[in-house]
């Protein structure tokens, strides 16, 4: 038998839907394996994987207090992703985010209204992630160096910081001794539904943000320019387009928005600075595979944070009634990030079979 | 006085800096063949989980060493698999694998932590040598693992540059298509130095879990991967370089521990490698522009043969 692969001249638009959804199924399938061998029963673990997300309100609710900050970062990192410059740095830009809100609410204006404070503290998030996304933006475009390892070393910075902040200067004097800032006024704290966790300005931001993304990436020049600059750099420079502010550019809105997402976190749930896996369970990683599986399609980004919330919330329900480690959500990310990546192969090539009989 | 702490320092810079140096050789060969690996950090730390559990169930810590090895080969041909047979994007692929492998090991070593080490390597002093005065401790009193390290730089330096299988591989890094049609297998080239570079990650791997710290911690590599990967630029694809880079932060990290003592905050001085990674990124990559050098040509673009 031979394989053949040969490239397709345009996607094929079945298998640009289809791919996805086979990818994921194959991958939960290989997963199943895993729990297998760990001696829990796949079947146990996805079904309450499954109700433990989506089968109760309180399970729902909690799925979307998730998919807030994924969508949020992974509709940034779709646009830095369409330029190709790989941000890989979302967690920590999301933490610089937090700290910058905490510092409004806390110490720059902690007197004000909330109809001053709540914007201040979302403009100042977006200018912390900004910044942190910009610094590997300029030393990528000016330096020429590798914006996945700069970034992600300023995950690691921003990480060490926030600890310093809630460990030293910042740590708050009624929070018996755990790292965490005081508690933010009243002001400072976002609404929430009824009865859940979902503070819903953030999430109507976040929609709000998606729709707004793609309209700037398909109907705007910005969103040309960086479309182009992701598919043939060369073709970009040689139209006039400046690769240095492309580059920045991504890096700065994404960044902002990772940012966003952490004022979303501390405003809205945390109501204080954590330390910071208190603040994050890595939904700047999981954002990558939210931007990626949504095929950096900010409206598909909202459905792909949906489903990632909802495997952070069945997650955490299968390690505390299955006795699992908390990295088990790492594998998922593993695995169906692999799968995703394969599966893009059936869009791109068609794969034809030849059975030849031997002589 | 002074004397004794610079010659502790220097010699505790060594083994801190051995996993790194692995590492940082193995993804030189992937990198030289024409594929970027950014799953170090993934294969790292099954190396470690691998080689703390099988040790710990034979009571061999050479079986360890040599399943640790193994573990890493086999994630390294997984990448390989998506990057060269399927034409992945490589460095989605390598952070698929990085993600995969810290859940992994998060998970098969829920049951090793806080668990002692079974046994440990032992120093062996290498006789005559290690008494030279000043050199001989810093040098020549290690364990069998960092004379291995240190071993493998000429070795990986010579099949690099001075042999046929180092031309192979440097000119499928370059110029695939044309090594294709001089006959070198392209794609064995690569699955082989991918599947090498898994194999010296998952030996740094062990060399923390079963002789550094030696114990199993989940997350144990703590962005070690990444250090690699900064570090394959500093050293331009060279081992001898890789050498250097990677001793450098061995000294990082001594200092990292010894300045805590003096009062700095141990969170600021966390951030001390990371930043210097960065540091040593933006050194590296001047470098490689002023010397024309230039990452291989072909560096994280699948090859196919069709498409010419």
């Amino acid at each position: 038998m031979r394989v053949r692969m040969e490239k397709r001249l345009i996607p094929s638009r079945w298998m640009t839907l289809s791919a996805p959804i086979l990818s994921l199924a194959l991958a939960l399938l290989v997963i199943a394996f895993v729990f297998l061998g760990y001696g829990v029963s796949p079947l146990l673990a996805y079904k309450r994987i499954f109700v433990g997300a989506f089968g109760s309100l309180y399970g729902l609710s909690e799925t979307i207090v998730k998919a807030t900050p994924l969508m949020i970062c992974g509709v940034g990192l779709a646009i830095a992703f369409k330029a190709l410059v790989w941000n890989i740095g979302a967690e920590g830009q999301l933490l610089m985010g937090a700290v910058a809100a905490t510092w409004v609410a806390l110490y720059a204006i902690p007197d004000a209204p909330a109809v001053v404070l709540l914007p201040c503290m979302f403009v100042a998030g977006f200018l912390g992630g900004a910044f942190w996304g910009v610094i590997p933006g300029i030393l990528k475009a000016k330096l020429r160096a590798n914006e996945v390892i700069t970034s992600l070393m300023m995950v690691y910075i921003a990480s060490e910081l926030v600890n310093y902040l809630v460990y030293g200067p910042w740590k708050g004097a009624e929070e018996w001794g755990f790292p965490y800032s005081s508690k933010f006024p009243s002001s400072a704290q976002l609404p929430r539904l009824l009865g859940t966790r979902i503070h819903y300005p953030t999430l109507i931001l976040a929609l709000l943000l998606a729709m707004l993304v793609y309209v700037l990436m398909m109907r705007t020049k910005l969103g040309y320019e960086i479309r182009v600059t992701g598919e043939n750099p060369e073709a970009a420079r040689y139209a006039g387009m400046s690769y240095f502010k492309t580059v920045v550019l991504v890096m700065l809105i994404s960044g902002g928005l990772a940012g966003l997402a952490g004022v979303g976190e501390v405003a809205g749930i945390h109501h204080r600075l954590r330390y910071p896996q208190g603040i994050s369970p890595g939904y700047g990683f999981t954002a990558i595979i939210v931007a990626w599986l949504g095929r950096l399609n900010p409206l598909a980004v909202i459905l792909t944070s949906l489903l990632f919330g909802g495997l952070l919330v069945g997650g955490d329900a299968i390690q505390v009634a299955l006795g699992l480690p908390v990295a088990t959500i790492n594998i998922f990310n593993g695995v169906i990030l692999f799968f995703v990546l394969g599966g893009e192969l059936l869009t791109r090539y068609k794969i034809t079979f030849e059975w030849r009989r031997e002589e | 006085m002074i004397l004794e702490f610079i010659v502790a320092a220097l010699k505790a810079a060594i083994p801190a800096g051995t996993p790194l140096l692995f590492g940082t050789l193995g993804e030189i060969y992937a990198e030289r063949s024409g594929v970027l690996n950014l799953g170090v950090e993934g294969m790292m730390i099954m190396g470690a989980v691998t080689g703390f559990g099988v040790t710990l169930a034979t009571g061999n810590v050479w079986l360890g060493i040599t399943f640790a090895a193994m573990a890493g080969g086999l994630l390294g041909l997984v990448h390989a698999f998506l990057s060269i047979t399927l034409r992945a994007n490589q460095v989605v692929s390598g952070l698929a694998l990085t993600m995969f492998g810290l859940g992994m090991s998060g998970m098969l070593g829920k049951r090793y932590i806080g668990t002692p080490p079974p046994c440990r390597l032992r120093v062996a002093p290498i006789p005559l040598l290690r008494d030279i005065p000043f050199l001989g401790p810093i040098l020549f009193q290690h364990d069998p693992l960092v004379y291995l390290s240190v071993l493998l730089v000429p070795l990986l330096w010579f099949v690099l540059f001075k042999t046929r299988a180092g031309i192979s591989i440097r000119s499928v890094g370059e110029a695939p298509a044309t090594a294709d049609a001089l006959g070198v297998n392209v794609f064995l080239v690569r699955y082989l130095c991918v599947f090498l570079g898994g194999v010296l990650a998952g030996l740094g791997g062990a060399y923390l879990s079963l002789v550094y710290v030696p114990a199993w911690i989940e997350g144990m590599t703590a962005g070690a991967g990444w250090i690699v990967i900064a570090l394959t630029i500093f050293a331009m694809w060279s081992p001898g370089r890789a050498l250097i880079g990677a001793y450098l932060f061995g000294a990082v990290k001594v200092l990292q521990y010894r300045l805590q003592p003096l009062g700095v905050s141990p969170n600021l001085l966390n951030m001390l490698p990371f930043i210097f990674t960065i540091i040593v990124l933006l050194a590296g990559t001047g470098e490689v522009i002023r010397k024309r050098i230039g990452a291989p040509s072909a560096l994280s673009i699948p090859y196919a043969r069709e498409e010419k």
